[in-house]
């Protein structure tokens, strides 16, 4: 029997912060995680060298790791971490910095995570992107994720019945999100029809399956509430968390994810149930993904995703509102900043400070990462609920 | 079902040449095992010695428990087919050209799953596929998933075809059309659909029997080229160069004895000015025009083929000279298949054991037929393959070599002189 978690206390999060996505950037990394950094420290009214802790997660800072960056952005720390987890390095960004700010390693702890996306950066990391994909995956076609996310989407589909339908249905409400999201790449309004006579990219993948590469950051605090209060910065209580690595790795096509282990811890250490839920960001690279994570978090049962696409709906003014900024489908994938996209937003909804579409009353949010197609399937996946600072 | 390739229509001048791409090539080097029995038209796969666990990819420790003693196995490659996807979208330029491309995911029995090419006549998912081990146009090896059982004209996919150096519709020059394996290779290229067969001959007086027979085929034109001769060389690439898809090097010259048994260097110079110079002659005059066209259309320029001696392994002191004269061969053609590789032109070595031809009279049986050396050659363009061993006394040789080469040194030595 695996110990209780540990409550996560009087630590907070704060300081929601997005560095405006751009297609292509002739800038480096280090240029999108400074400005994560300088607008975190203009929103918070805090002195650089009050902060004390940084968390980073880049895909494109290399040869530079967080080390590098301390030294590059005159930072005197005494709590460092770097968090290679793509799609789930919020969640982990947040789990490692509650940590470190409960046990008193380190006071405020700045999470960024950014990436520049120069015209050929994307094929580069592709290329590279671990050693199973440089052996075993990118000489098969090379087509990147979208190969590994068409295997998934297929097999779901024969396995569960989804139809493309289902999954447009999923892109068409985040796209009407993100036409409210004054950071969202997307600015065009996207039908059901669009979505269904949109070329195919990898079938059954179509085009707006895909997430679109582009560069940017985001960013948040980890710190005390008494620290929050003291620089009267709206905040979120962290109520609970779940990471996992390498889950069911005898399924020989992944149809469900390490929440599907973990949920119920998650819950337990939440105290809530899936039902309490008021928002949920979903990491959305394929919207296949996000309905495992419907299915693997409780939501549903396993196979009822489509049933349940079918069912609710899913803008902010929905039955269930998912990915409020348009997820990454509609704002862009701006590198190790798609995994912190989920997470900054759920701060934002729960503080009552959305800079798009508003979920009314939300109080509980959830935010789930998935990351690293490391060979044939997702490695990384994690979960936060997070709780206004008044629930 | 494949349709049968048709042939492809005489090349419109104004449209462009498709140049040479690769799919990409960088490899860990532990993955490079795979390519290592890729390059002998082998499937392995690691195998964990303490605990058997099949592992894929390839890596530096077993996956369940840890051990490091992983050995290459043969593998049969049966498995089912759970996933597929066709890519209509590449990052890279060699798959950008020939899009569509279907890939598969695919359980084998024995464990692992598989990324894969898929040729078109799987069936959709879930359905009983093989995975067989190619090299890629990159050199390195790819794993294609076929259907369970052979159907019409599977060697015409085109994925497939894109692993293969099939001579169909292509057009192959033969070195040396006059040794007795020259003679029944053009044979066996003209049935095998090749287009066109270059057949040199270095002695237009010389009469082998059989050679009017493959005179009269309408697919064969007789060229001059005697490999000794630079000028020969020159001109001919010249002339039919850049329309040359594959090269056979079957120019040969062989003499019985060692060191000791003769007086003078002739015979050994002999020997390498047609083994080695030769090959460096027509690799200097004829891989340039291979080098541009690697990407041609589907009937590019694809492969380079040398026919060697088991013999360039190690040395057999009775044909002592020869083998030298092999090894030297068996060098450059290595540098000659670093500058091909770029273009995506294979350079296929094959080391038959002794031929049953004049040369090897005294030597004991087995011998292998040079008919049956060539439809081994056949079968290699055919294949995935680089490193060909036709017959039980080249597979022999080889078992020895890799075993133990110092053994198989020991070995060799003992034999008598003829």
């Amino acid at each position: 029997m695996t110990r209780a978690r540990a409550a996560y206390d009087d630590v907070v999060v704060a300081a929601p912060v997005t560095v405006p996505y751009v297609r292509y950037s002739i800038r480096g990394a280090h240029w999108f995680l400074a400005a994560a950094l300088a607008d975190l420290f203009k929103r918070a009214g805090l002195a650089k060298d009050k902060l004390d802790g940084l968390c980073v997660s880049s895909f494109t800072l290399a040869p530079d790791s967080a080390v590098g960056l301390t030294q590059h952005l005159g930072l005197t720390l005494r709590w460092l971490d770097h968090i290679p987890m793509g799609g789930a390095c919020g969640v982990v960004a947040l789990r490692r910095a509650a940590r470190a700010v409960q046990s008193g390693d380190a006071d405020i702890v700045a999470c960024i995570a950014g990436d520049t996306n120069h015209t050929h950066s994307f094929r580069l990391n592709l290329a590279t992107f671990s050693q199973f994909a440089r052996d075993a995956v990118y000489p098969y076609g090379s087509g990147g994720a979208n190969a590994s996310f068409a295997f998934l989407t297929a097999y779901y589909m024969r396995t569960y019945g989804a139809t493309p339908e289902d999954f447009g249905k999923i892109c068409v409400a985040q796209r009407a999100n993100a036409l409210q999201f004054p950071h969202a790449l997307m600015k065009k309004p996207l039908t059901l029809d669009d979505y269904l006579n949109a070329r195919l990219i990898a079938d059954p993948l179509r085009l707006y399956d895909c997430v679109m590469p582009c560069a940017g950051a985001e960013a948040f605090l980890v710190l005390r509430r008494a620290a929050a209060e003291k620089l009267g910065l709206p905040y979120a209580r962290i109520l609970g968390t779940i990471e996992r690595h390498n889950a069911f790795p005898d399924d020989p096509v992944q149809y469900r994810g390490g929440w599907a282990l973990d949920r119920d811890e998650l819950y337990a250490q939440a105290q809530i149930e899936p039902k309490d839920i008021d928002v949920l960001a979903a990491y959305d690279d394929y919207p296949v993904i996000t309905l495992m994570q419907i299915e693997d978090l409780g939501f549903c049962n396993k196979g009822e995703g489509p049933d349940f696409v079918r069912r609710e709906s899913f803008t902010a003014e929905g039955s269930f509102p998912l990915n409020t900024s348009g997820g990454q489908l509609s704002v862009g994938q701006a590198g190790a900043a798609g995994g912190f996209l989920g997470l900054v937003e759920i701060i934002r909804q729960i503080t009552g400070k959305p800079l798009g579409a508003a979920v009314d009353d939300a109080r509980l949010g959830l935010a789930s990462g998935f990351g690293m197609i490391n060979y044939d399937r997702g490695l990384c996946s994690g979960a936060a609920i997070l709780a206004g600072q008044h629930t | 079902m494949t349709r049968p390739l048709l042939r492809s229509p005489r090349k419109n001048p104004i449209l462009r040449t498709r140049l040479p791409t690769l799919p990409p090539s960088a490899r860990s080097r532990v993955a490079l095992g795979l390519t290592a029995a890729a390059a002998r038209g082998r499937f392995e796969l690691q195998v964990c010695r303490d605990c058997g666990t099949v592992q894929y990819p390839p890596r530096e420790a077993c996956r369940a428990c840890l051990s490091a003693r992983l050995d290459w196995r043969a593998q049969d490659g049966t498995g089912e087919l759970v996933s597929e996807t066709t890519l209509r979208h590449s990052h890279e330029l060699f798959f950008r050209e020939r899009m569509p491309w279907r890939l598969g995911l695919v359980k084998l029995d024995s464990g692992p799953l598989i990324v894969a090419h898929l040729h078109g006549d799987c069936a959709a998912p879930p359905s009983r596929v093989r995975v067989r081990a190619h090299l890629d146009r990159a050199g390195q090896a790819a794993l294609v998933a076929l259907p369970d059982k052979d159907t019409p004209h599977m060697a015409d996919d085109r994925e497939l075809r894109e692993l293969t150096c099939d001579p169909k519709f292509r057009k192959v020059l033969v070195t040396d059309a006059k040794t007795p394996l020259g003679r029944v290779l053009v044979e066996a290229l003209v049935a095998a659909g090749a287009d066109l067969v270059w057949a040199g001959e270095a002695e237009p007086w010389k009469r082998p029997p059989g050679y009017e027979r493959i005179k009269a085929l309408p697919q064969v034109a007789i060229v001059p080229l005697d490999v000794t001769n630079s000028r020969a060389v020159k001109e001919l690439a010249g002339e039919i160069g850049g329309r040359i898809d594959i090269l056979i090097n079957t120019a040969d010259h062989h003499r019985n004895f060692g060191i000791a048994a003769r007086d003078g260097v002739e015979t050994a110079r002999a020997e390498m000015d047609v083994n080695y110079f030769g090959l460096l002659r027509l690799a200097q005059e004829f891989a340039p025009a291979l080098r541009a066209r690697g990407a041609d259309g589907q009937s590019s320029a694809v492969a380079w083929v040398n026919v060697l001696s088991v013999f360039a392994l190690s040395n057999f002191p009775p044909h002592g000279t020869y083998s030298a004269s092999q090894a030297a061969a068996l060098s450059l053609s290595q540098c000659l298949r670093a500058e091909l590789a770029p273009a995506g032109v294979r350079v296929v070595n094959v080391f038959p054991g002794p031929i049953d031809d004049e040369w090897s009279q005294t030597l004991p049986p087995p011998k292998i037929a040079p008919v049956r050396l060539a439809a081994d050659i056949v079968a290699a363009l055919r294949g995935g393959a680089e490193d060909v061993y036709p017959g039980d006394v080249a597979e022999d040789w080889l078992n020895r070599w890799r075993d133990n080469p110092k053994a198989l040194e020991r070995e060799l030595a003992a034999m008598p002189q003829p």
